[in-house]
């Protein structure tokens, strides 16, 4: 809205060489974004074309199978260990974001951040590697007691699992992984919250996390359900890591602690691929464009929240 | 702002390049003096990860011999591999298993001059370990209904009759049989199924290929990331490339009466006991492996990658490079070299002769 | 903020209804020191080992939950709460240096096996076996990583600048869809992108450094657009109207005011780009290739880098599986190495350009 209100009220601003150029450099950068990712998703609905019409009894990975029949555990899959990873990692990552922004000292708060940005900077093989070999002996002793003892809960249901490498486990891997993710960013609009909301709050005797639920919560939702989205984003598409860690060898289920599970999208393109001829990598390429449908859809919903709640932005 | 912040990263960038600039210490300058080879340029071939480590230790020595050569392999897998020769993109490639018939029909192969044949060699023999780890116990003997039957998920225990029962003396705890599969299509996998539906065809009922076909049991992502699954539970069960098997237990498969541990003999006496497959040109050493043999020390899990090349390419420069690599790699010398560094079974004298005459025809 | 309890000074806290400051400390250690007791009795009893994460969870819970039912008879529902919170928040960041401590000491103790000077003066062309380094995936991660940041850094930063003060109109609603898409995108479609488009140029089978630059921007793009999207939208649209106010250029404005007031947020956000792709394996071995020999060149040759040499060394490892591995976590230490001297560089100049604030 700035930039028409703007300039109606001050026709006779002349246009000046500084704003066209830095305008349209702006508008060319938009531009060429729009041509890259639009050519990525042209080229992905092309490539998928011919998996989606050919007569599933010649690709040899369906197996004889109907597509969305082989698609189906996939989507689950990747849709339930992202939404495991996201239930552990958004409350846990807005309590660091928390932490660092208003309950640590101030002098120390920095370094604090930088630890959590370390996370970060762990590429996923080594996410894979370390989930693999020393996540999931660690947990599965804690996974055979739960099936014991709490196996009447549907998610608890045995069999465990003899390695610990569960669909849980990769969800831990994977929360672990956009925890960085979703904590940077949170934190920097924490940070963003003007001082003098959060002083009134103070200076009506809200104690520090009444003045954080009233004047910072508020003000940041937009920004913590943006770094979610970013975060959801990392954990749907996220290949190498699941790949090592997670199991996948069933169909549809809900028990996390089971040998038995379902795998991702991405990570089954990566399994698959180096064995892939032809039509094959069609397929996989297609399941490929199932995770951008997800993905859109999320994000869509995201969108729809953060807009309801516009009057919190700055540059509304 | 912008350019000052750009150049900042410029600056980090061309500071990191300066201290990275020193040239590795191993890699001679382009023109070595007291060459021999007359060979130079660069070779690019790809294909099967499993041929991986092999590959490293034949390139490292043809590179030795012929510094003015540079051989790259991308261990991207057999299905790419085979893509990338067919389009063109690879002079040569490592694959788990032979181009189909209809598959040379089609004779589309962008790099090679059409109408000629393509050399498939199989000169990467490596026995399959069938691996486990259970406390205290070293070596099972097991025929092949039985581990099928454990990796399928019938047998779940390991005291189970059908284990003790042929191992006899061997104390079997009361524990849960966790079977580990590869999660990722494999050659591994689909030469393992390819021996248990030929010697157990009524518990083995599903269909040969590189996917594991049943539902259930663990599932690991390649052969490292099987051992690794069956190294760090108790009472894991799985197979994996016998050069990785290491202190785990390994199974003997029963032969005939005999029951076979895994070695580098018997899986090449495998290869010899089996015949080509007919109507292949005479430069095409397809195997058609006899899982079922009964010959004395004969172990048949085993894994047999191939070289493919055109016997005939475009580019002359590049079949004589090509040429000089394969015959290296068939050699006592290149087998040996990969027996030590990836544990392959060394082909036999009998097989080396059809395969010097293929390498002798690419041009 | 802690001074607001600390600086009432009573003779008497607890007259005031304020616990003492050290209190929450001596139910803190209290907690924990009983946690680990009765660990060590059940540790004894079933004679497992000693759990000593299990211990420090079980006493931090314990904590959580006298300090809240102590504060509430004391101080207060209110007054409570805002303990709960504060133990929970406190907790939230303990426990996810758990992953944290465990992840760096696997890698640390790992890895420094072969950190060592052969590592960094090495290529792997012609070693077999144990020996060799990684100068050359050194050399191509850094190339490749920089060149993504170098196109996708500008390219992103103005498009978010473009979405936030400028694009109205379908224009700007079809790059925020695609930008949205494309934080999904699985990366191994990346680099089939990317190895697809130059093949259509260059013929099959090429492998470049810039090709999987390129495979690496897709990825990162969309990361650096919505993340900084989201700190320009924050800055107030004061600071805006005074600028404007003044007779400042909108250009300026933008460059001189909305700028420097996000740029912690945005450098952060690159940072979360570059880290994410740094990492990456599968589209850079499709798109630039693996080689064993040191290339500096771009735009000829393979290039490797440091994520496919760890991936590959631990996939084959050979007869003596642990040079590989020593090998594959030695590269692990020194990405995780280069991109926290990159964050550090990050945020230097994140400092060097962000106005002074009170915080």
């Amino acid at each position: 809205m700035t930039s028409p209100a703007t300039s109606a009220r001050t026709p006779r601003t002349k246009q000046r060489l500084g704003d066209r150029i830095f305008s349209n450099s702006a508008l060319t950068a938009g531009t060429l974004i729009l041509a890259i990712l639009a050519a990525v998703a042209g080229f992905l609905v092309l490539e998928s074309v011919p998996a989606l019409t050919t007569d599933p009894e010649e690709i040899d990975i369906l197996n004889g199978q109907p597509f969305w029949s082989y698609v189906a555990p996939l989507v689950f899959g990747t849709l339930w260990a992202s939404a495991l990873a996201l239930a552990m990692a958004i409350p846990v990552s807005i309590g660091i974001a928390l932490f660092i922004s208003h309950f640590a000292p101030r002098r120390i708060a920095q370094g604090l951040g930088y630890i959590v940005d370390l996370l970060a900077a762990v590429p996923s093989v080594v996410f894979g590697l370390w989930g693999g070999n020393v996540l999931a002996p660690a947990v599965q002793p804690l996974y055979t007691w739960l099936t014991q003892n709490l196996g009447w809960f549907p998610l608890f249901a045995p069999p465990a699992s003899g390695t610990g490498r569960t669909i849980l486990t990769a969800a831990i891997v994977l929360a672990v992984m956009v925890l960085p993710i979703i904590t940077a960013l949170s934190r920097e609009v924490f940070l963003q919250t003007p001082v003098l909301h959060e002083e009134a709050a103070l200076a009506l005797g809200a104690t520090r996390w009444e003045m954080i639920r009233t004047a910072v919560l508020p003000f940041a939702r937009p920004g913590i359900i943006s770094a979610s989205m970013l975060g959801l984003g990392r954990a749907l598409g996220e290949t190498m890591a699941v790949a090592m860690v997670l199991s996948a060898s069933g169909g549809i289920t809900l028990a996390v602690l089971t040998p038995s599970n379902p795998g991702t999208i991405a990570a089954n393109i990566a399994l698959r691929f180096p064995e892939a001829f032809g039509l094959n990598t069609n397929l996989l390429i297609a399941t490929g464009l199932i995770l951008f449908a997800i993905t859109l859809v999320v994000n869509m919903i995201a969108r729809a929240i953060i807009n309801r709640r516009k009057e919190f932005s700055g540059a509304n | 702002m912008n350019i000052k912040r750009f150049g900042s990263i410029a600056a980090i960038a061309v500071a990191g390049t300066i201290v990275l600039s020193s040239c590795a210490a191993n890699e001679p300058a382009a023109n070595t003096e007291g060459n021999e080879s007359t060979l130079s340029g660069t070779l690019v071939g790809g294909g099967a990860s499993s041929q991986g480590t092999a590959q490293e230790a034949w390139v490292a020595a043809f590179q030795t011999e012929h510094t003015g050569v540079t051989v790259e392999y991308d261990p991207t897998g057999s299905g790419t591999g085979r893509d990338n020769f067919i389009a063109g993109g690879n002079a040569f490639t490592g694959s788990d298993r032979a181009f189909k018939d209809e598959e040379l029909a089609k004779d589309n192969f962008a790099g090679c001059v059409p109408g000629t044949p393509i050399v498939e060699i199989p000169a990467y023999i490596s026995p399959i370990a069938v691996i486990f780890n259970l406390e205290g116990v070293d070596s099972l003997n097991l025929d092949a209904a039985t581990i099928a039957g454990i990796l399928k998920g019938d047998i779940t225990n390991w005291n189970d009759e059908a284990i003790a029962s042929q191992n006899k003396g061997v104390e079997l705890p009361d524990l849960a049989i966790t079977p580990v599969h590869r999660s990722d299509e494999s050659g591994t996998t689909e030469n393992l199924a390819d021996y248990l539906s030929a010697a157990a065809p009524q518990v083995w009922d599903a269909e040969v290929s590189g996917d594991w076909p049943y539902e259930g049991g663990e599932a690991a992502q390649g052969t490292s990331g099987v051992v690794d699954a069956v190294k760090n539970g108790n009472g894991t069960f799985g197979y994996a490339d016998a050069s990785r098997a290491g202190d785990l237990g390994t199974v003997a498969v029963q032969v005939g009466t005999e029951y076979v541990e895994y070695s580098a003999d018997a899986a090449a006496k495998i290869v010899d006991a089996s015949p080509l497959v007919e109507g292949r040109d005479s430069v095409d050493l397809a195997i058609e492996l006899d899982r079922t043999s009964e010959a004395a020390g004969v172990y048949p899990i085993v894994l047999i990658s191939y070289l493919i090349a055109c016997s005939e390419y475009e580019d002359a420069a590049t079949g004589e490079l090509v040429k000089a690599y394969f015959d290296y790699v068939i050699s006592d010398e290149g087998q040996a070299t990969a027996a030590k560094a990836a544990g392959i079974a060394p082909i036999s004298a009998d097989l080396y002769e059809k395969a010097k005459a293929a390498v002798d025809s690419i041009k | 903020m802690t001074q607001l309890t600390a600086d009432i000074r009573v003779d008497n806290p607890y007259s005031a209804g304020l616990l003492a400051k050290r209190t929450p400390w001596v139910i803190l250690a209290g907690s924990v020191l009983v946690a680990l007791v009765a660990f060590w009795l059940l540790s004894n009893a079933e004679g497992g080992g000693f759990n000593i994460v299990g211990a420090l969870l079980v006493g931090a819970l314990l904590y959580t939950v006298v300090i809240y039912v102590v504060s509430y008879l004391i101080e207060g529902s209110r007054k409570a709460t805002d303990r709960l919170v504060t133990a929970l928040v406190g907790g939230a960041f303990l426990l996810a240096l758990l992953p944290l401590v465990s992840l760096v000491f696997t890698v640390v103790t790992n890895g420094s096996n072969r950190f060592d000077i052969e590592f960094f003066t090495h290529s792997m062309r012609n070693v077999v076996g144990a020996g060799g380094g990684a100068v050359h995936a050194i050399v191509g991660t850094v190339l490749m990583t920089l060149t993504a940041a170098v196109i996708s850094v500008p390219i992103g930063l103005m498009t978010s600048i473009y979405l936030v003060e400028y694009g109205r109109g379908p224009l700007a609603r079809a790059i925020t869809f695609f930008v949205d898409v494309m934080t999904g995108i699985p990366s191994i479609v990346a680099g089939l992108f990317a190895y697809s488009v130059f093949a259509i140029f260059f013929g099959p089978g090429i492998k470049l450094g810039i090709a999987g630059a390129i495979a690496l921007s897709v990825l990162m793009i969309p990361v650096v657009v919505r993340s900084s999207e989201d700190m320009l939208k924050l800055v107030p649209n004061e600071l805006r109207e005074a600028a404007y106010a003044l007779g400042v250029p909108k250009w300026l404005t933008v460059v001189k005011v909305v700028l420097p007031t996000s740029i912690a947020g945005i450098m952060t956000g690159v940072m979360l780009a570059i880290a994410r792709v740094i990492g990456e394996t599968a589209p850079l071995l499709i798109a630039a290739g693996f080689t064993n020999n040191l290339n500096y060149n771009m735009v000829e040759g393979r290039m490797q880098s440091l994520p496919v040499m760890v991936y590959n060394q631990y996939v084959s490892q050979g007869t003596d599986p642990q040079a590989y591995l020593d090998r594959a976590w030695a590269g692990a230490l020194t990405l995780i190495l280069i991109v926290m001297v990159l964050n550090l560089a990050a945020r230097i100049i994140a400092k060097v350009f962000a106005p002074k604030t009170g915080r």
